[in-house]
């Protein structure tokens, strides 16, 4: 059994339902919305979402498990998108992102390409660009982030 | 000075490298000077390595100083923006890297507000679109059949055939789907024009609903790229405040509207048909060609699906004639390509630029060499399913049939450098768990075929029985490039299969 939402999650996958049902191919888009507005998307969005499309709730849970970008628990911490693509790689993205696991001060996500590329390494950091990222620079800019 | 006029990027790679923090202290500076300050926004030059860079209004023009960093702004205002301060780089239209390129798609990127209307009309805005309504859609597509466009996403098909079977195909609807699933590494172009002239690709797009008959538009960008999908939002309500989109077109008595939909993290999704089954609200899984997406495409009707780069190319097209656009260019690659040089080089950026010239040229006088000072060991160009390529080869011309030849792809025109620090076997090995990662799991070569390459490139590298893995490989490979559905499966082994040819070292052989 799925847990069931919050009245207040309940009512924000209603609200983002009602705006895009009408939608051609209206799938991705109400589940685009539904983690704008949650922060991520709980299982318990997937059987409104399913009934108001007429698809099965195996066919939400395929295509929401299929793309990276959603998140089907909400993040502990602010999440950073460290970069592992060549651009970055060649550049020291992949020491960058061990080096973010292991502070264990953010939610660290692998992402494959920023556009960012020629000034790698780069990451996001709740959804904010950042290049020519270093280890110490991180640091500083969790401190920063922490203290508000 | 009482009175000052500066212009600062907003394009997400400016705001990576500080922009945001440039724009406050220059906003702060002025105000505590009594200056009245007009900071306009606009996108990046892509002289990246110069980023953040200032421009200075004056009556001889703009002067652009950079990189700025908001520590700059105070001495630089206390100097009087002198030309002989050293971030001055003198009039910003007669920096070499901007001077030498052609730009035609980039001309407005970086020069103008890219959300002002009075900009886009005063440097050329809609003068493509004008041209096209006053033709039959028949004359716009030999316009761009004229112009030998190819489409820029990386497959180099020629647009105007792929539109014209689009216009000719009988169908109560069509719709023009404009590809930003920008997901090879290396490459930035579609975001910078997104962010910087995000009207002329909606200029682009409205030429190819005229010649085809589409009264739909999708633009399916990358979640990656939020600052993209934000500039393309405010960009469409620009457009129909300006009557290029709407009930009728430039007053065509044509309609025609484009919706902006997010990808979700997904590279196979930049293939055609994964994006189609994509906003379509399905799984990104590749379709069997045929039916060839003009034929049958989103929610089965006939559908133009062009890159961004390639739909930026048409208002130049038809604003200017066929014969300017294809008088640029070398053998069957005609025009111009935004180069992206990218990874390990000194000056990283956009390079718009005639095919034809060669890979060494674009790295060493353009991109200087690596950032570390070390000697250049390989060139990825074309993302990350496009071959390392090893010196020999980096005299050839880059045009697309002239690296076509060569075994290699000029995709996407990214290119991405490596010094030689770099282990070879290990970028192969990471081709293949990019590919077991993005797979859309359709086809078995590219299913499992990915995560057995991996680890048999592992066992070549740390296991005994080397040749006989290596026949493995190659043998692996071959099944890839032949029985894959798309160019994920396909085209991965171009990567693993060129490091493994010319750097053999690096995986203990």
């Amino acid at each position: 059994m799925t847990t069931p939402l919050s009245p207040d999650a309940l009512a924000a996958v209603c609200r983002v339902i009602d705006e895009r049902r009408h939608l051609d191919g209206a799938l991705l888009p109400i589940l685009h919305g539904v983690q704008d507005a949650l922060g991520h998307v709980p299982d318990g969005a997937v059987p409104p979402i399913a009934e108001a499309l007429n698809l099965s709730r195996a066919e939400v849970h395929g295509v929401l498990s299929y793309y990276h970008h959603f998140r089907r628990h909400a993040p502990a911490k602010p999440v950073l998108q460290v970069c592992r693509a060549e651009s970055c790689r060649t550049m020291g993205g992949e020491a960058l992102l061990a080096h973010a696991e292991a502070s264990g001060r953010c939610t660290a996500e692998p992402v494959y390409c920023l556009g960012l590329c020629a000034l790698s390494p780069a990451v996001l950091l709740e959804g904010e660009p950042h290049a020519r990222m270093t280890a110490e620079k991180l640091d500083a800019l969790l401190s920063a982030r922490a203290a508000g | 000075m009482s009175a000052l006029t500066l212009y600062l990027p907003r394009d997400a790679a400016a705001l990576a490298v500080g922009a945001e923090g440039v724009a406050g202290a220059l906003a702060a500076e002025a105000a505590r000077r009594g200056i009245a300050l007009q900071l306009v926004r606009t996108g990046s030059r892509g002289l990246l390595w110069l980023e953040p860079l200032v421009e200075l209004l004056t009556p001889e023009g703009r002067i652009a100083f950079g990189p700025v960093q908001a520590a700059d702004v105070a001495p630089l205002f206390e100097a009087g923006w002198p030309a002989a301060h050293p971030l001055c780089l003198g009039p910003v239209e007669r920096i070499p890297a901007l001077q030498r390129q052609r730009r035609l798609s980039f001309a407005r990127c970086g020069a103008v507000d890219p959300l002002s209307l009075a900009d886009h009309e005063a440097h050329g805005g809609w003068a493509g679109l004008r041209q096209a309504v006053s033709l039959a859609p028949e004359a716009i597509v030999q316009q761009v059949l004229d112009a030998g466009l190819r489409g820029r996403g990386g497959a180099a098909f020629p647009a105007g055939i792929k539109w014209r079977t689009v216009a000719q195909a009988p169908a109560k609807r069509k719709y023009v789907v404009c590809n930003a699933d920008e997901g090879d590494s290396g490459t930035f172009a579609d975001r910078m024009l997104m962010e910087g002239d995000p009207l002329l690709l909606i200029e682009g797009m409205a030429i190819a609903a005229l010649a085809v008959g589409a009264d739909q538009g999708f633009v399916y960008i990358r979640s990656e790229y939020p600052h993209a999908l934000r500039t393309m939002e405010a960009a469409l309500a620009l457009a129909r405040e300006a009557g290029a989109l709407g009930a009728s077109m430039l007053g065509s008595g044509r309609a025609f509207d484009i919706e902006l939909r997010m990808g979700a993290g997904s590279y196979v999704c930049g293939e055609e048909t994964a994006m189609l089954e994509s906003l379509e609200g399905k799984r990104g899984m590749v379709r069997a060609k045929p039916p060839l997406p003009a034929v049958s495409g989103l929610f089965g009707q006939p559908t133009v699906v062009n890159n961004v780069l390639t739909f930026a190319a048409v208002p130049t097209i038809l604003a200017q004639g066929p014969a300017f656009y294809a008088g640029f260019g070398a053998g069957r690659s005609r025009g111009t390509l935004p180069f992206q040089l990218a990874g390990n080089v000194r000056r990283g950026g956009l390079y718009e630029l005639p095919f034809g010239l060669s890979l060494r040229e674009l790295v060493f006088d353009w991109g200087g060499g690596t950032a570390s000072g070390r000697p250049v060991k390989a060139i990825q160009v074309g993302g990350p399913l496009g071959a390392y390529v090893p010196e020999a080869q980096w005299d050839l011309p880059l045009d697309y049939d002239a690296y076509a030849a060569a075994g290699l792809v000029l995709g996407h025109g990214g290119i991405v450098v490596h010094d030689d620090t770099a282990n070879l076997a290990e970028l192969a090995r990471f081709a293949m768990e990019f590919c077991a990662i993005e797979s859309c799991g359709k086809c078995t070569p590219c299913r499992i075929g990915s995560t057995r390459g991996a680890e048999v490139i592992t066992r070549i590298v740390h296991g005994p029985a080397k040749a006989q893995q290596v026949q493995l490989l190659r043998e692996l490979c071959d099944t890839m490039v032949h029985g894959s559905l798309c160019a994920m499966g396909g085209m991965t082994p171009y990567p693993v299969l060129s490091a493994l040819d010319h750097y053999p070292q690096d995986f203990g052989l």
